[in-house]
């Protein structure tokens, strides 16, 4: 059976969670067919025709996909999914949204956030915040998967020559629309998608103080993301939430600073490559974790880490 | 109009599981169970919109076997006004409870459904994207802010980047991220008299919904532990050894 993923793009170029999930799609196997739904995408299904290893492209481009909303995108994803033995995307906020769409209009179930493909039918998954990983298997006819990029290498972006087919299946509703977005204006990358994120904890004891790690994230290019006790205590806002219930960070390298290392944070982050622990209470549990630990005032260590940058 | 808030028990946020020895799950036996603090917060928002004199009625519903019914008394002590139990063995997946709550939708009419994004033992992060496809209703998921007007609702959506409006019409379906409001504690009189509040118990037989499950649970292990790291002794030989040891700076 062949595989359709569908392509992240914000419809001028393609998100590389897309290249990873495509990763996961050839450790599946089979003929893999990519979807690039959205408005005026034509530059994002020339940039997947190139991607090595995919076999056709199907172009949905028209304004109902401008937007990516779960009830236009889903039914079309269910509609041509109907041929496919898989439909995987990223488990990004937009997959999150439509997926689970799809998977009930095929009446399926969905797998979310997949780690690994043990066989076509057997997936790894995180349960608990990544406190258990579970092994799961679909008897489903159509397995719907998100995968959760940070798992997989990315596939080579070049190398491949794909056809492009088009998609004139409209879908369209008149009961959501489309009314405004507000993108951060940060230079900083986006908390989960960052390579390297610097986070304070209730050790920050003010959200001034987050000045310090924001003028060290500025020489990493990190994103900066908080402890639950430092956003309980006020210090930040919660959507910079690293943790249990907050975000799931994956990054190259993840620096904690004032942390202490509760259970609900370390779920968020545990997965991070090389973790650096910066605390001057050396019984915090988040050395235990780390690979990198430094016993020291973080208001010593800050500026220092600053200058040496 | 009426809001239909669907509530899930789940292990306590601050507990620590366990896989049991066997590997057949996480171990779940006299562990502290709790509200899925999404779910808090969608029992908060509705609470609020009724607060506001723009809903009339809220509606709690959760689906399992009887110990369900204490988190139904926490959601009626937060101040919904009556509860529905679903009672079922086990708890069943996504794709069931979103079958099932389509049925309490048919029964109930809600003019708008609010669920968590997702619960924090299975962390699927489906069920009001399923109600959405099965109901026919539009969605507005991950919602830092809910606004309802005219018919319509207006949902600021937490999206990787930023933040997007999308305006729905009723009836609707809203999942909660954590932005959207801070959850009020039940105060004791409020618990008191949640006691006294309606909560009835219906099953998947009367709703007209089988439970199958087409997902089989192989294997529950725990993830690979970390290595035990190094401590450095100053800031120089941290940054020396992110970059020629650890090769990420």
């Amino acid at each position: 059976m062949s595989i359709l993923v569908i392509a992240e793009h914000d419809n001028h170029e393609l998100n590389p969670a897309t290249l990873k999930t495509l990763a996961a799609a050839q450790a599946i196997g089979g003929d893999i067919d990519v979807l690039v739904a959205g408005e005026n995408c034509q530059a994002v299904a020339d940039a997947v025709a190139k991607v090595a290893g995919v076999s056709k492209v199907r172009l949905a481009d028209n304004a109902a996909y401008g937007h990516f909303l779960a009830e236009n995108l889903g039914e079309l994803v269910a509609e041509l999914g109907k041929d496919y033995g898989h439909i995987l995307a990223p488990a990004t906020t937009t997959g999150k949204n439509f997926m689970p769409r799809v998977a009930a209009l095929l009446d399926v179930a969905q797998i979310s956030d997949i780690l690994s493909v043990e066989s076509a039918d057997t997936f790894k998954r995180p349960i608990y915040a990544g406190n258990a990983i579970a092994t799961v298997q679909s008897e489903d006819a159509i397995k719907v998967i998100t995968v959760r990029a940070t798992a997989f290498d990315a596939v080579a972006a070049e190398g491949g020559s794909a056809s492009i087919e088009t998609v004139d299946t409209v879908f369209s509703n008149d009961k959501a629309e489309f009314v405004g977005e507000e993108l951060a204006q940060s230079e900083r990358p986006d908390l989960t998608a960052a390579s390297v994120v610097i986070s304070g904890g209730r050790g920050m004891q003010n959200g001034e103080n987050f000045h310090l790690l924001e003028k060290v994230a500025d020489k990493l290019g990190a994103a900066v993301g908080a402890s639950r006790a430092a956003v309980d205590a006020g210090f930040v806002p919660n959507d910079m939430q690293v943790g249990q219930t907050g975000k799931i960070v994956a990054p190259e390298l993840y620096i904690a600073v004032g942390i202490s290392g509760a259970i609900q944070h370390l779920a968020g982050m545990k997965d991070s490559k090389v973790i650096v622990a910066i605390n001057k209470d050396e019984e915090a549990p988040i050395f235990q974790v780390a690979d990198y630990g430094l016993v020291a005032d973080l208001f010593d260590v800050l500026p220092e880490l600053e200058q040496a940058l | 109009m009426k809001v239909l808030v669907a509530v899930k028990r789940v292990i306590d946020y601050n507990v620590k599981v366990r896989v049991k020895a066997d590997q057949s799950d996480v171990d779940l036996a006299n562990v502290k169970m709790a509200l899925n603090p999404f779910c808090e917060i969608a029992v908060e928002e509705a609470v609020r919109l009724k607060e506001k004199g723009i809903a009339e009625e809220v509606v709690v519903v959760s689906i399992g076997p009887q110990a369900v019914q204490e988190q139904l008394r926490t959601a009626l002590a937060l101040g919904a006004d009556r509860a529905i139990q679903v009672e079922t063995d086990s708890m069943p997946d996504s794709l069931a409870v979103a079958k099932l709550l389509k049925g309490v939708v048919e029964k109930e009419q809600p003019q708008l459904v609010i669920l968590g994004k997702q619960s924090i033992d299975s962390d699927n992060n489906q069920t009001g994207q399923m109600l959405g496809a099965l109901t026919g209703m539009p969605q507005g998921t991950f919602a830092s802010k809910v606004d309802v007007a005219d018919g319509s609702v207006s949902v600021t959506r937490e999206v990787d980047g930023g933040l997007q409006t999308v305006k729905l019409s009723l009836p609707a379906i809203v999942t909660t991220d954590l932005r959207l409001n801070e959850p009020r504690y039940a105060s004791l009189p409020n618990i008191m008299k949640a006691k006294r509040k309606p909560l009835d118990v219906t099953n998947p037989e009367e709703l007209g919904v089988s439970v199958t499950r087409t997902v089989k649970l192989l294997k529950v292990e725990p993830p690979a532990e970390r290595s035990a790291g190094v401590k450095v002794a100053d800031v120089a030989e941290l940054v020396d050894k992110l970059k020629n040891e650890a090769k990420v700076l």
